[in-house]
């Protein structure tokens, strides 16, 4: 009988072992990596929008209330993209000539609003609402970043399952005071988890094991 | 050394006659079973194409079920609330439980060293192989999103989820991967040898370097033997207590909730011997035209029928005492739900499948009781038949019947199959044979190193047998 393998079969076959191994493991890593790249969750990448708008500008120079614009944010899920007339409240007195203000003025006259490109997303199935967030003490610089140091905003979290129940099992670790929410620049005190727990408790946040149902995001 | 005696080179305990019949060699074993898989795939016989066409028409009738069911979702099923669980789930427990039978022979009965095992035992752990892989798609189908079943896998995810351990639920992912997985290197590591032989026997190059590849390098050295002796005890040591725990957490899915009728201490035995019972059913179906068709009948003899039979006959009786015992809960329990169930079962309008059941699974195994019908191929067939579907009937009357009447009158409901439901069912037969098919076309069916050292311990046994007989016999003279 004929050899019917080479000498180094062997050593083939149990490299082999070793870079099968190796191979599915990376394989693994990189799928797991690129799932949770900023370049895959559009992280850190700002979305152009069909008017040059400024947050920077508006919120940190100008000094405007985030709830001028976003009107409904305490009483509704949804904090509202502005309509145009909220723009031309000032817009139909300052910067009336601007070119970059065109589509306003143009949306202004007839009427159909300005298609803005929405940033920050959650999936279809996740039911979140902005209201009981606001009123619970959860500043927006806690979910949206410093959106008062954006000219044009960018999405600052991936909004992974996870960073919702970091803070649904922990809440006392995020939550400010009433008062901060709309504050960009709060930053939180030292003693974060006494004044945190202080304020569950005066807020009436629920326990953890009610705020991590399944029920509470997905219904 | 001396405490590593393999078990497989032990003397045999039986006393009975021998499980081989007379005139068959070691070169006679390899070429017989060893011929087979090595055929020309142009000289493929005609039978075999046939069967495997229809495999593969089944399987094909499975895949469109899973694509239909990929678009439409679990919606084309009859299942709707309060049938949550339906066909997927009483034939996900009937696939998982004919595998049992294989993993039984193929660990207990080596550990036991009873030596008939050697002639049936890889069939037997191939069948458990395809059913587990019947069995394991089904939990995966009916999940709604089967195409995120690996969220019951506990890894480090984005959503900062961990599975519910406490889930019954969650402990089939484990129970059943580890138990397939576990199978899968049991029957891989007892094919090494044969690779072997097939190698060195195969005519065509590239035969000889497949079978080559997969043979790992094995010489048959003494020292390759001695560490594949330990390999085989340490996984038939691993296997045992699968045997015993798989269907024990299966069990489970139904015995933690507290549906009436699923809420039974008595079930983890209970469905543990239903599954070798049925699993035994299914060997005996599978084995009696195998053996016809290759002419293997010098290595399963009517003997390894007779054993089987027992062996069914026994576990067959510990199911019959389990629907005793779930009789007896209901009536002493005092719980007018589990009254009502057995009164359901009994009288309902599923009362039809629960009287089919106590036909098929207890009156229908007791000619068994009768050497005759033990050692009659064509009757054992039947008798299988009827098992296997008894014990389908088994899961319908714990699944549907349970379901369909829990604790609110307002809340009971009907089930009934769809065409989907039925399809399903039968293309999974299809995944089954294929796999079958492909076993029998390109792996020795009988474990061919084991038959040749069954061979020498029947033929010893068989002397000393002779010998103590002829001495007994002048010892009585003498007297």
């Amino acid at each position: 009988m004929g050899q019917i393998f080479p000498r180094n079969a062997n050593l083939f076959v149990r490299v082999s072992i070793f870079a099968g191994l190796l191979g599915a493991t990376t394989l693994i890593l990189l799928i797991a990596v690129f799932f949770r790249s900023n370049a895959y969750r559009q992280v850190n990448v700002a979305i152009e929008q069909p008017v040059p708008y400024s947050h920077q500008l508006h919120v940190d120079v100008l000094g405007i209330d985030c709830r001028y614009c976003h009107v409904s944010v305490e009483q509704s899920y949804f904090a509202n993209i502005p309509a145009t007339e909220t723009c031309m409240t000032c817009h139909s007195q300052i910067k009336t000539e601007s070119p970059d203000l065109a589509p306003v003025r143009a949306s202004y006259a007839s009427g159909d609003p300005v298609l803005w490109e929405k940033v920050n997303r959650v999936p279809d199935f996740v039911y979140f609402n902005h209201s009981i967030h606001v009123n619970k003490g959860v500043g927006c610089s806690t979910c949206h970043g410093r959106v008062d140091q954006m000219p044009v905003v960018w999405q600052t979290q991936a909004f992974f399952m996870g960073f919702c129940l970091d803070c649904h099992r922990n809440p006392e670790n995020y939550v400010r005071p009433l008062e901060e929410v709309y504050n960009m620049e709060y930053v939180h005190p030292a003693n974060q988890r006494e004044l945190g727990a202080q304020l569950v408790a005066q807020y009436g946040i629920m326990p953890p094991d009610q705020l991590t149902n399944c029920w509470t995001c997905h219904r | 050394m001396a405490q590593a005696q393999p078990i497989r080179t032990s003397p045999q305990p039986d006393p009975g006659e021998s499980y081989l019949l007379e005139g068959e060699t070691y070169a006679s074993m390899s070429s017989k079973i060893g011929d087979v898989p090595l055929v020309s795939p142009l000289q493929t016989s005609r039978g075999w194409l046939v069967g495997f066409t229809i495999s593969f028409i089944l399987l094909m009738v499975y895949f469109v079920s899973i694509g239909w069911l990929f678009i439409k979702g679990v919606g084309i099923w009859g299942i709707n609330i309060p049938v949550g669980w339906a066909m997927d789930i009483i034939n996900f427990v009937w696939w998982i439980g004919i595998g049992h039978a294989g993993t039984l022979i193929s660990a207990i009965l080596l550990l036991l060293n009873q030596g008939w095992r050697n002639s049936i035992n890889r069939f037997a752990e191939a069948m458990t192989l395809f059913a587990v892989a019947c069995a394991g798609m089904y939990p995966i189908l009916h999940l709604g999103r089967p195409w995120l079943f690996y969220w019951l896998m506990p890894y480090p995810n984005t959503m900062g989820m961990w599975p519910q351990f406490r889930s019954a639920l969650a402990w089939d992912v484990f129970a059943i991967s580890t138990y397939a997985s576990v199978s899968l290197v049991f029957w891989l590591v007892g094919l090494i040898p044969d690779f072997a032989t097939l190698r060195d026997r195969a005519k065509n190059i590239w035969a000889k370097r497949i079978y080559g590849v997969a043979a790992l390098g094995w010489r048959g050295s003494a020292r390759h033997w001695h560490r594949y002796e330990m390999a085989s005890l340490l996984l038939a040591g691993l296997s045992t207590p699968l045997v015993v725990s798989v269907h024990s957490i299966i069990s489970l899915d139904f015995a933690i909730s507290q549906v009436p009728g699923w809420q039974v201490t008595i079930f983890p035995p209970y469905f543990v011997a239903g599954a070798v019972f049925a699993g035994f059913a299914m060997v005996i179906l599978l084995m009696a035209p195998v053996r016809k068709w290759y002419g293997f009948e010098n290595y399963i003899t009517i003997r390894h029928f007779d054993v089987m039979a027992k062996v069914m006959l026994a576990t067959g009786m510990v199911v019959v005492y389990g629907y005793f015992m779930e009789v007896w809960a209901a009536l002493y329990g005092g719980s007018t739900y589990e009254e009502y169930l057995l009164y359901n079962r009994l009288y309902g309008p599923s009362a039809w499948a629960y009287w089919g059941l106590l036909f098929c699974n207890a009156v229908a195994i007791q000619p068994l009781w009768f050497k005759q019908v033990r050692q009659s191929i064509p009757a054992l067939i039947v008798i299988s038949l009827i098992v296997s579907v008894g014990m389908w009937l088994e899961r319908y009357v714990i699944i549907v019947i349970s379901l369909e009447r829990d604790f609110l009158p307002s809340s009971w409901g009907q089930y009934n199959p769809t065409f989907w439901d039925w399809s399903l069912y039968l293309g999974s037969f299809g995944l089954f044979f294929t796999l079958l098919f492909l076993f029998v076309r390109v792996l020795p069916m009988i474990n061919i190193f084991e038959m040749r050292m069954f061979l020498h311990q029947e033929q010893q046994r068989m002397n000393r047998k002779k010998h103590h007989g002829e001495a007994g016999h002048g010892g009585a003279t003498a007297d």
